[in-house]
């Protein structure tokens, strides 16, 4: 399984010589197995490159949101095998307690948010909701659980024979929490990122920037690397960077990071174009 | 332990955080967590106590009624919120494990997630006064 980041940051998309090299783009991720099957990992402003030709010439598509934050769609209507007369292309995403997730999709296509509908695309698109236990897609074997994240939100663990993607992009494990993160079943998203080889998870804020953001939904760097020790993974790739962040911060967050916890796994900020081979 | 659903854990951190004493239960009953305030009224450390079946929570405290009978597990309102679904109110005493009697107001209301999923109940404590 191969893993490409297509959009990294969070929030708002941030494009600029000073986040050149992880990126500005907003989430999203290349998920291919070995056999070529693809995984589409929310619909950021990073989808619309990965849609332009990228993708080859899949005969299905899937794509799996974590939630409908606008960081999370916005490049939705830019995806290009949406416009694909015939193409299979499925859509998973969580519903909310009163809508569907087509009749949530419908409010961003359509006007005046956008031009062309979700019921007129060309593709022959399917709706799923989620979580619905595990789902097997080709290779891929996915599970999905509701997170802690304002507002319906999914973590994916999606596994092959080679191995084991963790993807919680949105996520605040410690909301509420002043110690050390609770195992046993009591910290959200722990059960998806187990063992997992490759763990994607929220890292916006460092600690005094989360001081002043508590129940916004998103993590530090230092409480996603505790978070990844807990879950006992064997890489953590930092995700849904602080629009405010630039690359130099970055790269300091990281390093202060790791020489402050300590971890026996690699640490490392997700970067748009970089690529990671979970498993073996 | 397995992986508990994350309103569950919401609720759980909210209940951490409030001078209100709070009971959860899992769906089939099972005690799941009491905070710091209820430990007050219970007279024990949730640490000490632990999870704990329906069959046992719903009689350790020896529920009674002013006249100090006993009252049925299936009159307590967490177990009427649990079973019917329904939220549920009344006064009773109680025997803390500490051995102090008190007098509470209970009110329970069942925990549904998202797509309507049953995930439990919740009951608040009020303290009336103590014997």
């Amino acid at each position: 399984m191969r893993v490409k980041f297509w959009g990294t940051r969070g929030s708002l998309a941030s494009p600029g010589p000073d986040t050149a090299r992880y990126g500005g783009n907003t989430a999203c991720v290349e998920v291919r197995g070995e056999d070529g099957a693809v995984l589409v990992l929310d619909a950021g402003t990073g989808i619309r490159l990965l849609g332009g030709g990228a993708l080859g010439t899949p005969s299905r598509v899937d794509l799996l949101l974590t939630h409908l934050h606008m960081d999370h769609v916005q490049g939705l209507g830019f995806f290009g095998p949406l416009y694909v007369p015939g193409l299979e292309v499925h859509i998973w995403g969580p519903a909310s307690t009163t809508l569907s997730l087509r009749a949530r999709l419908g409010r961003y296509m359509s006007p005046p948010l956008f031009p062309v509908r979700l019921r007129d695309l060309p593709c022959r698109l399917t709706v799923h909701e989620v979580p619905c236990g595990t789902v097997h897609i080709g290779p891929f074997s996915v599970d999905s659980a509701l997170v802690c994240h304002p507002g319906p939100t999914t973590g994916f663990r999606i596994s092959t024979a080679q191995g084991t993607l963790a993807y919680l992009p949105d996520h605040e494990p410690a909301l509420g929490v002043s110690g050390p993160m609770a195992g046993g079943g009591w910290t959200s998203g722990l059960a998806l990122a187990e063992g997992a080889d490759l763990l994607i998870h929220d890292a916006q804020y460092d600690d005094r920037e989360y001081a002043a953001r508590v129940g916004w939904g998103h993590s530090t760097v230092s409480r996603a690397v505790e978070f990844a020790a807990l879950a006992r993974v064997g890489r953590l790739a930092l995700f849904h960077h602080d629009p405010g962040h630039d690359d130099a911060m970055l790269d300091t967050l990281v390093a202060e990071a790791v020489a402050r916890q300590r971890p026996s796994f690699p640490v490392e900020a997700a970067g748009e174009g970089a690529t990671i081979d979970v498993g073996r | 332990m397995p992986q508990q659903e994350v309103e569950v854990i919401l609720t759980r951190q909210l209940a951490s955080c409030l001078v209100m004493p709070v009971f959860i239960v899992g769906p089939a009953g099972d005690l799941l967590y009491y905070n710091e305030p209820a430990e007050a009224i219970l007279g024990h450390r949730f640490d000490e106590t632990g999870e704990m079946p329906v069959q046992e929570w719903s009689t350790v405290f020896e529920p009674t009624d002013a006249s100090g009978a006993v009252i049925p597990p299936d009159q307590l309102p967490l177990v009427i919120a649990l079973r019917s679904r329904t939220p549920a109110h009344r006064d009773f005493w109680l025997r803390g494990l500490d051995g102090t009697r008190r007098h509470v107001e209970v009110t329970a209301f069942p925990l549904v997630g998202q797509a309507g999923r049953f995930l439990g109940a919740v009951a608040l404590f009020w303290e009336r006064e103590r014997a």
